[in-house]
């Protein structure tokens, strides 16, 4: 019933500002068509200038409302060269913005309809044209050159002393993959995988899965000032790596595999100080629509000293571990997990 | 009045229809009621019955947009309202999840192919390019019957889906798989998806008859003097357009039924290694990277199939209102070529955090920045129209302006988009919404506007209401910058798009109050746009009437026929042309146009 009401009041509401604007144009008529026309033109064409300094008033207010919610400073060298290239781009083309939209609201209240005045045919020039041609041009190529360099830079081959981090996506949560003692990641395919207790579907025939610890919780760790390089998969649907505080994201496809390196900067700690946030924590965004629970996908990294990540991951069992618990014997699972492995798998 | 306008007049009294009902100078049998506004030939009602049926589309999707922005901007409140229009979706006044992202996907599909580009091309093609280049009707006004057709059985399909129990589809308007090709992944991919995919298969087909039927009709049907270089830029436009999507729409629709035999036949297309539903699915070797690639093919030119025809109504009107010829016709027609052409080759910058080769985002990167310049000519060009004009700052010629200012604020965020460097952060958040909103949503709508406007009083011999006009125009222009700036903001600091709620984001969290104003603005802006239906619906019947044959003192054509014009449009002979479209410029007897039907005059050089 309120629904039905609202909506016939919005209805008489229109019909309401409809006669009084039918009403002016009957006016019009009565008061002679030319005139008020003439009057109203001059009232547009003020409302356009207002327009102007209007714009650039709500500009400054937005920036004044947004200025202590933005990101902090990028967490790494890339993010940095990033935020560079963003302030250039920024202010070539915030340069053409407002010159290009001053002009527009200018002329439209400079040359307003005027009886006295007729107007300046000029139809073309082909000096203009080849002047903003050339002119966004050769800016343009200079934005790309400084694009391509960064690009090239972040899509780079990742050093070789590079930490290895699988990170698989799934409907709604990251997996994280750490190789282990052993530094190497195993096999895994997707037809071994098991919610239960495979869920990346590690071949356990692969001797170098046993080590492999897996983190279900999204939270990765990673040694500040040293490069980390991300191996992106996917168990399902398209997700995506996004990392705001680092300035990069990456999809990850099922059947694909695709990677993301960077060389943290900023321990979680430190960033903590410099955002005055207590709370603050490095977040991994899902970016690619991936189902009901898209919003909800969310990952973080905890970026920390050797010494700390160290402790914390000798802390850390083995997937294997932890996915197949012997209450039997635990001795004899601990001293030939990959042995052992193999022949639960065969049994089953 | 003139006697074309008496005599026009009294047949609609007579008839007591709109006014399409015209005064005829060849057929005086009546047409029956069926064939002359249902199943018409003539492309005047066919584009009426675009534009209605777009009209209805646009307010439905804009509705749509409504109910999310309330969701996202006030997760904790319930609105009933809600729960009443769309019942179990809307439990207890709450969007569920996987409605949001129905209504978010449909949203996009309604507003970008059922609006966007029937709505707009479908309404100005059939309307201008028969009365524009002087022909009596299209080439083939059974196939453009065809084309609107198939579009409504498009519509029917989608209408349909937002009906069914597991609801419409969900997977964005872009429909990756596997989200949109497992059943498992989401509810909307369901049934929904089957009927979106059948609703996508039919609109190619219409898109497709339409648009072969434009082009031949260009290409073809020109009157007597009308050369290629003597189109005015609509025309101009309209054509690219149908190019366009002429060789582009077929790529979608194979990548649609490359996704359909996905779905229900076994097929691994786009389908490899994937665990779901807590069973592995025997698909390998398919790639779901070369959907995106299909897609895109399409999905970019789709975004000049979308702007085009704003492009070239804007420049019609901004040079009509400005009393002064368009600046550049031949540059401003060579920019179109180059952005038709670059059109083709920029489509994977949607792709760049897609894991494609490095190498290959490098060139896209540089097909993609070179569209701007194109684009900078384009904006300097009507600037310079402007400059020194005698400007009308009527309805039209505001959404004109509107549409420059912002298509300059959208495209320029596009170079930050298209520079793959910086996509790689940018990428999927909410500055691409405010980018592309920008500058194919509120623009293109604007170019639409101006169209509307401009060419209402010879669609139905009558005119809008000028101060509902105005205030549409600026309601919607100072609206639009309120709710997409701020997104740029957003989508600077990294915020997703596409998420229900950000409550549980420490990154994102701090934006919730913004994103509640925007959606207060959104409503605002929403309700403006019901009122410019209510103004073109009343204006249809009770509009102040047309009493000249060429209200705005145009050059063009469609203004030397009749105000009412019967189907063939003009009841003699077909009119002669004899000069470029845009002689804005002293006739010699007070007039400051002279129309392209008027000799040259001796001594006078033609354009």
């Amino acid at each position: 019933m309120s629904g039905f009401i609202l909506i016939s009041l919005i209805i008489l509401v229109f019909v309401v500002i409809y006669q009084i604007a039918k009403a002016s144009e009957y006016a019009a008529v009565l008061r002679g068509e030319k005139k008020i026309n003439g009057q109203v033109n001059r009232a547009i064409a003020l409302l356009l200038l207002a327009m102007f300094p209007l714009g650039l008033w709500g500009l400054w207010e937005c920036h004044v409302y947004f200025k202590d919610m933005m990101l902090p400073v990028a967490a790494c060298k890339t993010g940095v060269a990033y935020d560079q290239m963003f302030n250039v781009t920024t202010i070539v083309t915030g340069i053409v913005f407002l010159l290009t939209q001053a002009v527009l609201f200018w002329f439209c209240f400079k040359y307003q309809s005027n009886e006295k005045r007729s107007s300046f045919f000029f139809a073309h020039s082909n000096k203009l044209e080849l002047i903003w041609t050339t002119i966004p041009a050769i800016a343009m190529a200079i934005l790309v050159a400084i694009g391509l360099k960064n690009w090239y830079t972040v899509t780079s081959d990742a050093p070789q002393e590079a930490t290895v981090i699988e990170i698989v996506g799934k409907q709604f949560n990251w997996l994280i993959r750490y190789p282990g003692k052993d530094n190497i990641m195993g096999k895994r395919d997707f037809r071994k995988i098991n919610d239960a207790n495979n869920v990346l579907g590690l071949d356990w025939a692969d001797p170098r899965n046993a080590d492999d610890i897996i983190a279900q919780n999204g939270e990765m760790h990673v040694v500040v000032g040293k490069p980390v390089k991300l191996i992106i998969g996917s168990r399902d649907v398209i997700h995506d790596v996004g990392l705001p505080h680092f300035r990069m994201k990456m999809d990850a496809v099922p059947g694909i595999t695709t990677t993301l390196w960077f060389i943290p900067t900023i321990t979680s700690d430190s960033m903590k100080l410099i955002t005055k946030n207590p709370n603050f924590v490095y977040e991994i965004a899902c970016d690619q629509l991936c189902g009901k629970g898209h919003y909800a996908m969310r990952g973080t990294i905890i970026v920390e000293t050797q010494a700390q990540y160290d402790k914390w991951m000798a802390s850390q069992p083995s997937y294997y571990a932890t996915a197949n618990p012997a209450p039997a014997a635990p001795a004899e699972e601990k001293s030939a997990p990959a042995a052992d492995t193999t022949k639960a798998i065969s049994m089953k | 009045m003139n006697k074309e306008g008496i005599i026009t007049e009294g047949s609609v009294a007579a008839h007591g229809h709109d006014s399409a009902a015209g005064h005829h100078g060849h057929e005086h049998h009546e047409q029956h009621f069926v064939w002359k506004y249902i199943f018409s030939q003539d492309h005047k009602m066919i584009s009426k019955q675009f534009l209605i049926t777009g009209i209805i589309w646009a307010i439905i999707g804009a509705l749509f947009s409504v109910f999310f922005r309330f969701q996202l901007g006030f997760p904790d409140t319930s609105f009933p309202i809600m729960e009443k229009m769309l019942g179990e979706w809307a439990k207890g006044g709450k969007l569920s999840p996987e409605f949001y992202y129905a209504l978010v996907t449909m949203h996009g599909t309604i507003l970008v192919f059922f609006v966007l580009t029937a709505g707009l091309s479908g309404t100005f093609a059939n309307l201008l390019i028969p009365f524009q280049v002087g022909a009596r009707d299209m080439a083939s006004p059974f196939m453009n019957m065809l084309s609107y057709w198939f579009f409504f059985l498009a519509s029917i399909c989608m209408v349909v889906s937002l009906f069914v129990e597991t609801g419409p589809a969900s997977g964005g308007w872009t429909t990756y798989p596997p989200l949109s090709a497992l059943k498992e992944a989401s509810l909307g991919s369901g049934i929904g998806m089957d009927l979106w995919l059948m609703g996508m298969a039919l609109f190619v087909i219409s898109s497709l008859l339409g648009g072969l039927n434009y082009i031949s009709t260009v290409l073809n049907m020109r009157t007597k003097g009308m050369t290629m270089t003597r189109l005015p830029l609509t025309v101009w436009a309209l054509l690219f357009t149908a190019v366009l999507g002429v060789l582009s729409f077929p790529v979608l629709f194979s990548g649609v039924v490359l996704l359909i035999f996905d779905r229900n036949f076994g097929t691994s297309f786009y389908l490899s290694e994937i665990f779901i539903g807590g069973k592995a699915l025997p698909h390998i070797g398919g790639s779901a990277i070369l959907y995106q690639h299909l897609f895109w093919f399409l999905g970019h030119p789709e975004v000049y199939i979308i702007m085009l025809p704003g492009m070239g109504m804007a420049s019609e009107v901004l040079s009509t209102h400005s009393r002064k010829p368009i600046f550049g016709y031949f540059a401003m027609v060579i920019s179109m070529i180059g952005i038709t052409v670059l059109a083709f080759v920029v489509w994977a910058h949607h792709m760049f955090v897609t894991g494609m080769s490095p190498f290959l985002g490098s060139i896209f990167v540089l097909l993609t920045l070179l569209i701007a310049v194109p684009s900078a000519v384009k904006v300097f060009n009507w600037l310079t129209t402007i400059w020194r004009g005698n400007l009308r700052l009527n309805p039209p010629m505001l959404f004109a302006l509107g549409f420059v200012s912002l298509f300059i604020s959208g495209g320029l965020t596009g170079i930050f988009l298209g520079n793959s460097a910086l996509d790689i952060h940018l990428h999927d958040t909410y500055f691409v919404i405010a980018h592309f909103h920008i500058v194919m949503g509120v623009s293109a709508f604007f170019g639409m506007f101006a169209g509307v406007y401009h060419w209402f009083p010879k669609m139905y011999g009558k005119f809008m209401n000028n101060t509902l006009g105005y205030i549409h125009f600026f309601i919607t222009f100072i609206g639009a910058y309120l709710i997409f700036w701020p997104m740029h903001y957003e989508g600077i600091a990294g915020m997703p798009r596409r998420y229900y709620d950000y409550s549980a984001w420490e990154s994102f969290k701090q934006f919730q109050s913004i994103n509640g104003f925007i959606s207060i603005v959104a409503l605002v802006v929403f309700l403006t746009q019901i009122l410019f239906v209510f103004n073109f619906i009343i204006s249809i019947f009770k509009g102040r009437k047309v009493t000249t044959q060429n209200p705005w003192g145009s050059t063009t054509l469609e203004w030397t026929t009749p105000i009412n014009p019967g189907h063939g449009n003009w009841d003699g002979e077909i009119p002669e042309v004899h000069r470029w479209p845009y002689d804005y410029k002293d006739d010699g007897n007070g007039n400051d146009f002279i129309p392209q039907t008027t000799p040259l005059r001796p001594g006078e050089e033609s354009h």
